[in-house]
């Protein structure tokens, strides 16, 4: 079962929620946390695994072969991200903003233009007794997150069974890389804030899960601040809100010391066992509705 | 010589557009027989990804030996203009395209 761990804003607490969980739910049974936040993960400071493996990752670049082109442009015009430019009778190439597509050398009529491997991050895998640690890093430099997120996904469908708890940390935001984390998860949590920021944030994420075909629960972390609209926002859209985390300086003070908080605190701790009665509920949907009904099985790419 | 400035309007009075792959458009002067071209840059600013690289593209059909901005372009757009051998001067902003035109032939701006 894929739990996606997501939030809209940024710094919410998504990383928290999902190291936590994972260490909470670990005492009793195994799990996977996949740090999906590929451009900047950092769960890995708050675990202390030891590396099974690494795998590096490669994305398929277009390499132009000048003695068989004929200057006709068209690698250029159907490249949707401008990757491909000609300039008179060169034709250069941008890797950073290829998308893979493969538009441009299929539809080459010389046949100038072939796929080559480009190295383009790192998946480590690493491990704790139950705790299974995934790790996808991306190359510095790199701008696409979607073809890094698109191959540790693979990673774990290789190396891990549907069964599986796998909790995945997505990176902040509501685009492309959000998405190809909660398209095929089978639950959605938002880690939100009780502030107007992130209110408006959550709003937007709520609004892409929903356009997935995904009903989300919420998770509202530094319960103190802020005001009571995110608590009403939730109320009228009948977002289950499934946990609270109080904001707590000594809970940041043991964030920044990089400790798991559910061992001191115990507020955490009973957000952790709420959140874990969430999820077994979810596993029974999960376990009776395989295979899984409401996933796509065209995998369509969207680019929001 | 043809000199390309990124302007956020058509006219000489138009304020200069700082930017370079989202610059609202291209204001295209040649100096020797005074013609004027405005080249809308819209198709290029409204892109999603890679507006540097398409706008660079849409410049070079120019073929302008100058081109004048604000903050510069940037790194992929700089690598195709490089290309063409256009100079690029910068330093632009804030000022319409007539100021920064004089600006250039004074020699006050600067090369990127």
């Amino acid at each position: 079962m894929n739990i996606a761990i997501a939030s809209g804003k940024g710094g919410t607490g998504k990383t928290t929620v999902s190291v936590n969980l994972t260490s909470y739910l670990c005492r009793k049974q195994p799990a996977v946390l996949v740090d999906l936040d590929v451009e900047e993960p950092n769960a890995g400071l708050f675990l202390e695994t030891e590396v099974v493996s690494k795998t590096i990752t490669y994305k398929q670049i277009p390499v132009w072969n000048q003695a068989s082109c004929t200057s006709c442009g068209f690698c250029a015009r159907v490249c949707e991200f401008n990757a491909v430019i000609q300039i008179k009778d060169d034709i250069l190439i941008f890797p950073e903003l290829c998308h893979s597509c493969g538009a441009c050398v299929g539809l080459c009529p010389a046949n100038a233009l072939v796929m080559e491997s480009k190295e383009m991050g790192v998946i480590t895998h690493s491990r704790d007794d139950n705790l299974e640690f995934v790790e996808s890093r991306l190359n510095p430099g790199e701008e696409q997150a979607v073809p890094q997120i698109r191959e540790t996904k693979s990673y774990l469908a290789r190396n891990f069974n549907d069964s599986m708890l796998c909790i995945m940390d997505a990176p902040p935001g509501t685009s492309c890389p959000v998405v190809e984390v909660i398209r095929d998860a089978d639950v959605v949590l938002f880690v939100a804030e009780p502030t107007p920021f992130g209110l408006h944030d959550l709003q937007l994420a709520v609004k892409a899960a929903r356009s997935l075909g995904k009903e989300p629960a919420v998770i509202i972390n530094r319960v103190g601040i802020g005001n009571e609209d995110t608590e009403k926002f939730c109320r009228e859209q009948s977002l289950r809100v499934i946990a609270r985390i109080p904001n707590d300086r000594e809970i940041a003070r043991s964030y920044s010391d990089g400790k798991l908080l559910f061992q001191e605190f115990p507020s955490v701790r009973s957000a952790m066992e709420s959140i874990k009665g969430y999820l077994d509920e979810s596993e029974k949907r999960f376990s009776t509705n395989q295979p899984k009904a409401n996933q796509p099985k065209d995998r369509q790419e969207i680019n929001p | 010589m043809r000199v390309v400035i990124t302007a956020a309007g058509r006219e000489w009075d138009s304020q200069v557009d700082q930017r370079f792959g989202r610059a609202a458009c291209f204001f295209c002067f040649n100096d020797e027989d005074g013609t004027i071209q405005i080249i809308d840059n819209q198709s290029a600013a409204g892109e999603a990804h890679g507006a540097g690289t398409k706008a660079a593209a849409i410049v070079a059909e120019y073929e302008p030996q100058v081109l004048i901005t604000g903050n510069g372009p940037g790194q992929n757009a700089e690598s195709v203009l490089s290309r063409t051998g256009v100079e690029v001067y910068i330093g632009a902003g804030g000022m319409t395209v007539k100021e920064a035109y004089d600006a250039w032939c004074g020699g006050k701006l600067s090369r990127a």
